[in-house]
């Protein structure tokens, strides 16, 4: 989707502000927000691509007023009642009203720590043969899904040229609409800047994307 | 998918939010996600012991130190180098005991002479956690997601970092689940460090490529 959270190239956010000496968490609740997130993780409710989507879909002016770990939190209580783990009223009472309903697995304990903490693959059994090699030119396509999409807006309709192959992927396109992991292969493809941002580019940059291949055609 | 109650609920969240400003030493947000920790504990999702140990695990084991060690092995043993480079997924875990718990699709880029590479999530905030930990605020700020792509000098300079004007510099959009770890060039007047000694030279922010490593001078 055309969303706010797709931020490559768009003026006005000012100087980049690093903070010295930065704690990992600037509030308890920030780690329990992560470690929530996590755990959830094994319960497979749902998956990485529909996390990004569901934050994606929160309003421009909430996505921009609020903290990273707002948005995460927001998102988690969410989707818990959307796909019926908890309720809505329990939220609202700020306890448990009823049991769990068809729980899969006992409670994520201690014993689960190090799946969760450890990243999954997403890499899949390629469906067909690549249909591009590096160092192909192609076009990227310029699309606009009203969905869930990896292809940034500043990196749409342009040439670059295929650099790496990285196998095949779940297709976060499809699998963020519920409708499966459909793997593409993943390519990274590179841009001048001047294809990218037209005369006034900076000099001497270069900018790749990952991009799948639906994403891209033969230039 | 949920955008009408989904919406809809963040309003009356944002209502919520100045009908109870103050009166309470605990925040609103520790207040909210205290009590869905409560819920997801008395259904039993969870058990509390287990979220202090991620907290703890992020909080103090899984964090820049890690890609640090993994950069001095490069930096001293050709062959890690050569394997790191060729599959840092594979290389990083069979490293050491404890940075055995890296996923798949991680990938080191070099910085040479000729060109320096910067890593950017523009969508959101991919990052290499598995060897950097958790992402600093400023690599999920907007201003850094917008920026790194269209004028990464300029972002650069905010780092206190400039470039000779001939380096190229390459910028790396996560936008998969590739992740990539920048591997910094060896600072010179190195040839005879070990690398224990090697690894504090390695700051987080040059395996993101906004930052160089430290001088020598600077942890003699």
């Amino acid at each position: 989707m055309d969303g706010v959270h797709d931020m490559g190239g768009t003026d006005g956010f000012g100087k980049v502000e690093p903070e010295a000496n930065e704690p990992v968490f600037h509030h308890r609740w920030e780690g329990r927000v992560l470690a929530m997130s996590r755990a959830i993780g094994v319960f497979r409710a749902w998956t990485i691509d529909t996390s990004r989507y569901a934050i994606e879909l929160m309003a421009p002016s909430f996505y921009l007023s609020r903290s990273y770990y707002e948005k995460w939190f927001l998102r988690n209580q969410n989707l818990l009642i959307e796909r019926g783990l908890i309720d809505a009223d329990e939220v609202a009472a700020g306890r448990a009203l009823r049991p769990a309903k068809n729980l899969s697995r006992g409670p994520f304990s201690l014993a689960d720590v190090d799946k969760v903490t450890r990243r999954g693959s997403y890499g899949r059994p390629a469906p067909a043969a690549a249909q591009f090699k590096v160092g192909d030119r192609v076009r990227t396509r310029n699309i606009h899904p009203t969905t869930h999409t990896r292809l940034p807006r500043y990196a749409r309709g342009r040439v670059g040229v295929v650099e790496r192959l990285h196998g095949a992927h779940i297709f976060p396109d499809s699998a963020a609409a519920g409708k499966g992991e459909d793997p593409q292969w993943l390519y990274t493809v590179r841009f001048d800047a001047q294809e990218l941002w037209g005369p006034d580019a900076e000099a001497k940059l270069k900018v790749s994307i990952e991009a799948f291949e639906p994403y891209l055609e033969r230039a | 998918m949920h955008d009408a109650a989904f919406l809809g609920y963040i309003s009356s969240m944002a209502e919520h939010d100045h009908d109870h400003n103050g009166g309470s030493n605990l925040s609103e947000m520790e207040l909210r996600v205290r009590a869905l920790e409560t819920i997801l504990v008395d259904k039993g999702y969870i058990e509390s012991a287990a979220l202090d140990r991620i907290v703890e695990l992020y909080e103090t084991k899984i964090g820049p130190h890690i890609g640090a060690q993994v950069i001095a092995k490069a930096w001293s043993d050709p062959g890690f180098r050569h394997a790191l480079l060729e599959d840092a997924s594979k290389a990083v875990a069979a490293f050491a005991p404890h940075v055995g718990n890296v996923g798949d699709h991680l990938i080191a880029i070099e910085n040479t002479p000729q060109v320096h590479n910067m890593i950017v999530c523009t969508l959101c905030s991919c990052y290499p956690t598995d060897v950097l930990g958790l992402p600093p605020t400023w690599y999920k700020s907007f201003a850094y997601r917008s920026r790194a792509v269209k004028q990464p000098r300029a972002v650069l300079a905010d780092f206190g970092v400039t470039l000779p004007v001939e380096t190229e510099i390459r910028v790396w959009d996560s936008t998969a689940e590739t992740r990539y770890l920048v591997v910094p060039m060896r600072p010179a007047g190195t040839e005879r460090w070990g690398e224990a000694q090697l690894a504090k030279l390695v700051t987080r922010d040059s395996m993101v490529g906004t930052g160089l490593p430290k001088k020598p001078s600077e942890v003699a």
